[in-house]
Formats: C-alpha cells, sequence, structure tokens
C-alpha cells in the first residue's frame, strides 16, 4: 500500500473558502451567497474582499436558492453556503424547481456535512443529501477528501456550467492530496493499485480507506483504493475496470446506504457486473451528539470497520 | 409603445387564446389567466423594454418573471403574440413534447421562459436575484414579477420581501394578482393574511401601489408611477384588483375557475362574449 504524506490537518470548509477566495480574485462573474453561516463557511475572507459580490441572506434558505437561481440567469456564477442540512432538505423543492429542472448555474456548497459535524447532534447531520441531490436530472453531486481537493473542486466548478452540489465537512482531517493537482469533475481517482478487492471512498473517508489499506495489506490483503469525489456523474469505466480484476467491492462513505455512493455502485455493478459487495456507511439511522471521532466509531465509519467489510466480502467472492 | 384601444383589443385576442388552448387541452387554468390579461398585454405590448429574439440572461432589457405559473396559457398566448415564438404553437399547450408546458418551463428551450414556476413562492426571490445581477452589471433596465394572492401564503415570499427591502432591491416591480380566489375557496376562507396587505409589505419597506387591473388606462398609468419609482432605495409592490375569470359572465369571480377546463358549450359561450381581434391561432 502507497504511502501517503500527510501534508497538515486541516478542515475541509476552509479548502473551501480559499478556493472561493481565489476564484474572487480570476473570476469577477463568481458571487456568493450565505445564510448566517459565513464564519463556519469559511466564507468571511471572500466576503471582505469582495463585499459587492457577497449577499447575506440571513436564516432563509429557500429564498437563497431563489436569488442564486436569479443571478445565475443574469450572468453570474453563484455559490451559496449553508450546512449541508440547509443546503438540501430543508430547500429541495427550490432546488428542484428553480435550479435543477431549470438548468442555472447554480452552486450549491455545503458544510457540516454527516455525523462529524458532532455535538450539534442529529438536526444538524444530514446523511441523506447526496441521494437528495443525486435523484435531480441535471444536478452534478461532488464530494472532495481533503483540504487542497475541496480548494481545488472549488476552483473547477466555477468553469462548469451546470448545477452542482459540493459537500464537505467540520472537522480537521489528512490533508494528502497535492495541492497543485488539478481537478477533474467525473473522473476517479486512482490511489493505490491492487488485486484482491476495491474500495471506492469518497470524502474524508478516502483517508480511512487509506489507513484500512495499510492494516490489509499487513494481512497479507492487496487493496485498490479509488477515489470517487464525483457521486454524478459516476466514473463508470474506472469503476468497471477496476472490479473486473478484483471482483470484490467495499465502499465507504459518510451517509447513509440508501442513496449514497454505495448505492450508486451497487446499481452500476448489478447492470453490468454482479460482484460481492459491501457498504461501510450509516444503516437507516439518524446520528446524534459526540466528538467526531467517536461518532465515526459508532456509526462504523472508521478504518477499523473498513477493515471488516473487506474481510467479509473476500470471503464471499 | 402601443394605445389603449389596441391595449384592449389585444387583450381580448389573448383572452379567446387561454379559453381556446385550455379547451384544447381539457385542462389548465383559465380564471387567473383571464383576470390577468389585461397587466400582462400592457406589460409586453407597452411596458417593458423586451426583445422578442430573446436572450436568457436579459442583458440590456427589462425581465419578467412569472411566479404563479399555473397562468401559463396567459403567459404563452402573450409571449407568442408579441413574436417570440409562431401563434400556431399556442395549440401543442400541454401535449405531448410540447415546448408550451402545463407550467412554464425551461427544458424545451420555449424563448420567453427564464424559469420554471409552478410550485408556488419562489419567483420574487428569483427576481431579485437577477435584479442584483443587474445592479452588478450597472444595467439600468427593471426586473417584474407577477403572482397570485393565494400564493402570499407561502413563506418563502416573505423571506423574498424581507431581502429586498433590507437590500435596497430598488429595480425590482412584484405585482399581486389580488383576486381574493385560490383553488378551496376565497384567500379570506382558506387563510387570510389577517390584515392589509398594503400595510404588511409596507411595513417590510417597499413602495405600495394599487391598480386597476381592469382598467388599461389604470394599468398603464400605474406602470408608468412604478418606473418611477424604481431607483429609490425600495423595491416595488402594486396590489392589482382583478377578478377572476374576468370578463366572461358565468367565470367572473368565482374559484370554480381556478384550474377546470371550459365545456364545448361553455367555450362557445365564452368566446361570444370576447371579439377577435387578430385572428385565433
Amino acid at each position: 500500500m502507497k504511502k501517503f504524506e500527510v501534508q497538515n490537518i486541516k478542515d475541509t470548509r476552509s479548502g473551501f473558502g480559499a478556493g472561493l477566495s481565489e476564484l474572487g480574485k480570476t473570476n469577477p462573474n463568481v458571487v456568493a451567497l450565505c445564510a448566517d453561516l459565513t464564519g463556519s463557511l469559511k466564507m468571511d475572507a471572500f466576503q471582505k474582499e469582495h463585499p459587492e459580490r457577497f449577499y447575506q441572506v440571513g436564516i432563509a434558505e429557500a429564498n437563497m436558492i431563489g436569488l442564486a437561481a436569479g443571478l445565475a440567469i443574469g450572468g453570474k456564477i453563484p455559490f451559496t453556503g449553508t450546512f449541508a442540512n440547509f443546503s438540501t432538505g430543508r430547500v429541495y423543492d427550490q432546488i428542484r424547481q428553480s435550479v435543477a429542472y431549470s438548468n442555472k448555474n447554480v452552486k450549491i456548497c455545503a458544510s457540516h456535512a454527516g455525523v462529524t459535524l458532532g455535538e450539534d447532534g442529529a438536526t444538524h447531520q444530514i446523511l441523506e443529501d447526496i441521494g437528495l441531490m443525486k435523484m435531480l436530472p441535471n444536478m452534478t453531486v461532488i464530494n472532495p477528501c481533503d483540504y487542497n481537493q475541496t480548494k481545488a473542486a472549488t476552483i473547477a466548478i466555477a468553469d462548469y456550467e451546470n448545477p452542482v452540489y459540493l459537500r464537505f465537512g467540520r472537522p480537521a482531517v489528512p490533508n494528502f492530496t497535492s495541492a497543485t493537482d488539478k481537478f477533474e469533475i467525473g473522473k476517479a481517482l486512482m490511489l493505490n493499485e491492487g488485486t484482491d478487492v476495491t474500495i471506492f471512498a469518497t470524502g474524508h473517508l478516502v483517508w480511512q480507506a487509506i489507513e484500512a489499506g495499510h492494516i490489509l495489506a499487513e494481512k497479507g490483503i492487496s487493496v485498490e483504493l479509488i477515489n470517487i469525489h464525483t457521486i454524478k456523474p459516476l466514473d463508470a469505466q474506472a469503476i468497471l475496470n477496476s472490479v473486473r480484476k478484483t471482483r470484490a467491492v467495499v465502499t465507504a462513505e459518510e451517509h447513509q446506504m440508501n442513496g449514497g455512493l454505495g448505492d450508486s455502485i451497487c446499481q452500476l455493478l448489478a447492470r453490468e457486473l454482479p460482484t460481492p459487495l459491501e457498504m461501510v456507511a450509516v444503516n437507516d439511522s439518524f446520528g446524534q451528539s459526540g466528538t467526531p471521532d467517536e461518532l465515526m466509531k459508532e456509526y462504523g465509519l472508521d478504518a477499523a470497520h473498513i477493515v471488516a467489510a473487506v474481510e467479509r466480502v473476500i470471503k464471499r467472492k | 409603445m402601443t394605445d389603449i384601444r389596441t391595449l384592449e383589443q389585444t387583450a381580448s385576442q389573448v383572452r379567446r387564446d387561454i379559453l381556446r388552448m385550455v379547451h384544447g387541452a381539457k385542462s389548465g387554468h383559465p380564471g387567473g389567466s383571464l383576470g390577468c390579461a389585461d397587466f400582462l398585454t400592457a406589460l409586453y405590448f407597452n411596458v417593458l423594454n423586451h426583445d422578442p429574439k430573446f436572450n436568457m440572461n436579459g442583458k440590456n432589457e427589462d425581465v419578467f418573471f412569472l411566479s404563479n405559473g399555473h397562468i401559463s396559457p396567459l403567459f404563452y398566448s402573450v409571449l407568442a403574440r408579441s413574436g417570440y415564438f409562431p401563434v400556431e404553437e399556442l395549440k401543442t399547450f400541454r401535449k405531448l413534447h410540447s415546448r408550451l408546458q402545463g407550467h412554464p418551463a425551461t427544458a424545451e428551450h420555449l424563448p420567453g421562459v427564464r424559469i420554471a414556476s409552478g410550485s408556488l413562492g419562489q419567483g420574487v426571490s428569483v427576481a431579485a436575484g437577477t435584479a442584483l445581477a443587474k445592479k452588478l452589471e450597472g444595467d439600468k433596465n427593471l426586473v417584474y414579477v407577477l403572482m397570485g394572492d393565494g400564493e402570499l401564503q407561502e413563506g418563502q415570499n416573505w423571506e423574498a420581501f424581507m431581502f429586498a427591502a433590507h437590500h435596497k432591491v430598488d429595480n425590482l416591480i412584484v405585482t399581486v394578482d389580488y383576486n381574493g380566489q385560490q383553488i378551496d375557496g376565497s384567500t379570506m376562507e382558506v387563510l387570510g393574511l389577517g390584515g392589509d396587505i398594503k400595510d404588511k409589505l409596507m411595513a417590510f419597506g417597499w413602495e405600495i401601489l394599487h391598480m386597476d387591473g381592469h382598467n388599461m388606462q389604470n394599468i398603464i398609468e400605474t406602470m408608468a408611477k412604478a418606473k418611477n419609482a424604481a431607483g429609490n432605495g425600495k423595491p416595488i409592490f402594486i396590489i392589482m384588483k382583478t377578478e377572476m375569470g374576468y370578463p366572461i359572465d358565468f367565470m367572473v369571480g368565482s374559484h370554480k375557475w381556478h384550474g377546470i377546463a371550459p365545456s364545448d358549450s361553455d367555450l362557445e359561450n365564452a368566446l361570444a362574449q370576447l371579439p377577435t381581434t387578430l385572428a385565433d391561432y
């Protein structure tokens, strides 16, 4: 298993903030809207540098989505920012009609996804957002793995004329991808080639999968690890190429099993290449208060659970 | 600029289109469409600075959004009659593969439609967004919205009202079709506003105007006042009194005609009350 150098431990939301700030300098059409969470979303740099292109909308997310659609009609590239819960479930119909169906160039940027927002508890810990967003025609769904990749993804989506859901989180996680990597929307990233099993991971669970890969290597299991940062459109070719070789799959994500990355890969494999598969994801339950590490363990999302899932799936080959 | 008499004649033809479209589709929403026909005719044939060649971004022209998308027959007729697409296409309303969907949509690329509407309460937000884009561009043209009064029950509108006043979106002119009717009955019975709409919007910081939606002269004068009021730091709200189904004698004022199609004999009876002025499609 390849070694990945951790440059630092950083929150992915700060990658979003840095990317947005850079876009502010390079793309005059980029505008930003925030629903009273400017600090939490790390949008304060953009707000300070470009006050004329930043809109504080207050705690009114439905209006924020409509405003963004209208700004997009007028030729702007709006980035909306709030927690993932309020970015999706709260405003589903607004996104469906005014953004997705109307095919407006709006970037819905969502922090604090999943249980790892921690102590605030289940009211804020959405685990259904990927599913909600990927079901919408026209919507692209991106869930980067670390600070550098989130920054790169933020910059990349500005030049991609399409509705986008960009998902990131609150906790500090290992930052291990290169700051100079270009972000290619829709392209799966091979992190490690192996022969016994493929782990498809998304978001910060990519790091958990790397740690699992090292543990499994010591046990003599050769892991192929692929980072699926774009859940829709799914890189079907890369997935099938890998699974043809390994013939066993584990998916890993901080999301419900229903509707997440694993669900997308199950659909693909059931149609094209039926293969034993295990899912590391939340099994039809809400979260609760706790520290991010405690919750990762409690809901079966950490490296140990990925190792166990690999051992289960290999027995089914 | 079109004179009052010609506008009235055009509105009569638009109303014939509405009834024939809804009859042809055997479904649709004639009541509100008929009620707002004078206003939307005036808007497209007199008030708006607009280009029927249609640019989605609406730069350097006025932009109109229909929030109460169910009155699509009216919107489509006015767009066709003002040159956005062929009038003959009106006969495809609500049919399979038509660009004239039951509620306005952009997926089929119908010229004149910039956003889907139908799920209520979203138009003011979208319009405010486009108004912000115009401000960023230094474009002095205005953004107009038509919405229903029943639609005021949707909470998102009040978010948008608060936002537009707070952020001084003063290039935005919202007209509410104040006909007092919605699907289940009168707006007062279904869910009253608990006070005067004028007082509420004034309290939110909007400039308020009143308009008689069935008096073409008054519509033109009021819209001129609204244009003059733009740019003064406040968004503008026009309370337009109309009657659902106007002026068809057996439809007028009743919520019954919100969302049903006229029968063959209903259509004949209704068309007899509306002179043909531009030839039927």
